[in-house]
């Protein structure tokens, strides 16, 4: 999933600005689960925004809206007429959901209640880590399932490098060490040997360095036979 | 294309190694600065100590002189520059250009490395680049020099950088028992030497060296252990705890603590100015002196080359200790005649 946290109440409120017509909007996906712009959360912002608005002096008409996801347009039609009425839209979406709007409702002004953190995993209750780095060609299948792009600080395709101690990664005794965990899991699997080749350079051009990046299905496209 | 009569390079290191003798090599941390004055006093603590001179890359994530104009500046001082590279700082474009630039400027050793995380430094926001690992670079670089080619496949037309092209290896970081297969794939990518993380730790590096020889990799390439003098307890301490891959025995702490011991159990206003001088000049006479023993004890070991001497911030002690090691004078190995190809 993509994880998000809020930004601080205090920034919110700098984007706001004078804005006297808020909406807020939640989005039911993603960020739903990890507790950081669904439904309650961003009830809870409204409420916020509200209060300190009202403490301020300049009270604020705060509503808030969620779609089940930001990032499709059809779910945000739903909720044009309201975006209509208001000063400014606070996205608790993801990145993709904040733009969706802007895309989707050029008159609007739109601004982010998020940081959009990674593509990762709950790992126990209240933490979530990054696990994949959206590199655009899945090597997976060479390294037992654990990625060395999105784990190893230095996305190292012929790892580990010299600062692996314990488990852990040079940087923070906090972050496992990609290529530690790789060698435990091919070792334990009986497949170590397929650490002894070397991995070529990899193309970059896959991920975000070849540009932003597009699918085309023709297949999957509608009216193209028309 | 060079003729460099049977030598990948014909630099003053890849001679002395092929030669058989047993290498020196030092290092030499460039100034945060752009002081040239810094090299050339450092330089002359070194000149005619070692057969090469490793010029750090922004040691530590930090910046400083870059590795590849202080090494400019050492042939320029008649010394054998040794430059290294990380892959934190450069993609592959910028690597090979430097390369080129560096091979242009007299520069003939290359030390490939990852490099520390930027979060080390003092620019920890930066964005790192880690296009291509130090294997991978090791590969590059090699491919440049014996197949002529760049990294993307294109033909290099005119002069190719002969470079004798290194890398490191750190025996005791983790996995430990990964680490001699790890230093295969970069002498199997075309490693020609390797320098390793500083070894205090003789036993743990002859268990390293065990597997090493097993594997025939000491048959492909020089293996140069790196060795440091130690200046303090203290750093010995910080050292061990701190640095991954260092192992240092309790015992070599303990020598540094009983070398302190006329001072000890005194607090640091019974100390005056000349207790701390002398206390001081006898902690780094015991680091030297461990140092040369060290040498001494890992020239012993089947399949060492040569040694690499890192004394950081204090390339004065490079002199004492490759005199006591016995390593003095270097040996001269005369430049190949060019040969008309």
């Amino acid at each position: 999933m993509i994880v998000a946290e809020q930004k601080t109440l205090e920034e919110i409120k700098t984007l706001v600005g004078s804005a006297k017509n808020v909406l807020v909007v939640g989005c039911g996906t993603c960020v739903t689960v990890c507790f950081a712009g669904g439904s309650r959360e961003a009830a809870i912002v409204a409420a916020e925004l509200r209060m300190a608005s009202k403490l301020a002096g300049e009270a604020k008409a705060v509503s808030d809206v969620t779609v089940q996801r930001q990032c499709e347009w059809e779910y945000l039609d739903e909720i044009a007429e309201q975006v209509g009425k208001v000063d400014v839209v606070l996205s608790l979406g993801c990145g993709v959901g904040v733009q969706a709007i802007a895309e989707h409702f050029p008159n609007a002004w739109v601004v982010p209640g998020l940081n959009t953190k990674f593509l990762g995993i709950p790992t126990e209750q209240g933490v979530w880590a990054e696990r994949c780095a959206a590199c655009g060609d899945c090597i997976l299948g060479l390294t037992g399932g654990i990625c060395p792009i999105a784990r190893c600080s230095k996305s190292l395709l012929n790892g580990p490098c010299g600062g692996s101690l314990d488990g852990h990664c040079e940087i923070d005794p906090d972050v496992p060490c990609g290529w530690q965990l790789i060698y435990d899991r091919l070792n334990s699997m009986g497949k170590l040997e397929m650490l002894m080749d070397i991995q070529p350079p990899k193309n970059w051009k896959t991920s975000r360095d070849g540009g932003p990046r597009k699918i085309v299905r023709e297949d999957l496209r509608l009216g193209k036979e028309e | 294309m060079t003729n460099t009569n049977g030598y990948l390079s014909g630099s003053n290191l890849e001679r002395v190694l092929k030669n058989g003798y047993f290498a020196v090599t030092a290092e030499l941390g460039p100034p945060q600065s752009a002081d040239r004055q810094v090299i050339i006093k450092k330089a002359a603590l070194l000149k005619g100590y070692c057969d090469g001179v490793n010029l750090t890359d922004n040691q530590t994530a930090i910046v400083r002189m870059s590795s590849i104009a202080a090494g400019a500046i050492l042939v320029q001082e008649g010394l054998e520059p040794i430059i290294q590279m990380v892959c934190r700082d450069r993609n592959r474009l910028a690597m090979q250009a430097d390369l080129l630039g560096a091979y242009a400027l007299g520069i003939r050793n290359l030390l490939c490395l990852t490099g520390d995380h930027q979060s080390f430094g003092n620019h920890p926001g930066a964005k790192n680049v880690f296009d291509i690992d130090s294997t991978q670079m090791v590969q590059m670089v090699s491919d440049m020099r014996d197949k002529r080619i760049f990294q993307c496949g294109e033909e290099m037309k005119g002069q190719e950088p002969r470079l004798f092209v290194g890398a490191a290896e750190s025996p005791f970081a983790h996995p430990v028992a990964f680490r001699p297969y790890r230093l295969g794939k970069k002498v199997k990518a075309g490693a020609s030497f390797i320098q390793t993380q500083i070894v205090f730790d003789i036993p743990a590096f002859k268990i390293f060296m065990e597997k090493v020889r097993e594997l025939g990799i000491h048959k492909q390439t020089y293996l140069l252990p790196g060795v440091s003098p130690l200046k303090s307890p203290a750093m010995a301490k910080y050292m061990r705890d701190n640095v991954p891959g260092i192992l240092i025995p309790d015992e070599l702490i303990k020598r540094m603590e009983a070398t302190g011991a006329p001072w000890a159990g005194k607090s640091k206003d019974e100390l005056t100015p000349e207790d701390k001088k002398a206390r001081s000049k006898a902690w780094q006479a015991e680091g030297i002196k461990i140092c040369i023993e060290t040498i001494q004890q890992l020239r012993e070991v089947e399949g060492v080359a040569g040694v690499h001497i890192m004394a950081i911030e204090w390339e004065e002690a490079v002199k004492p200790i490759v005199e006591g090691a016995g390593l003095y004078p270097r040996p001269v190995v005369p430049a190949p005649e060019p040969v008309a190809a």
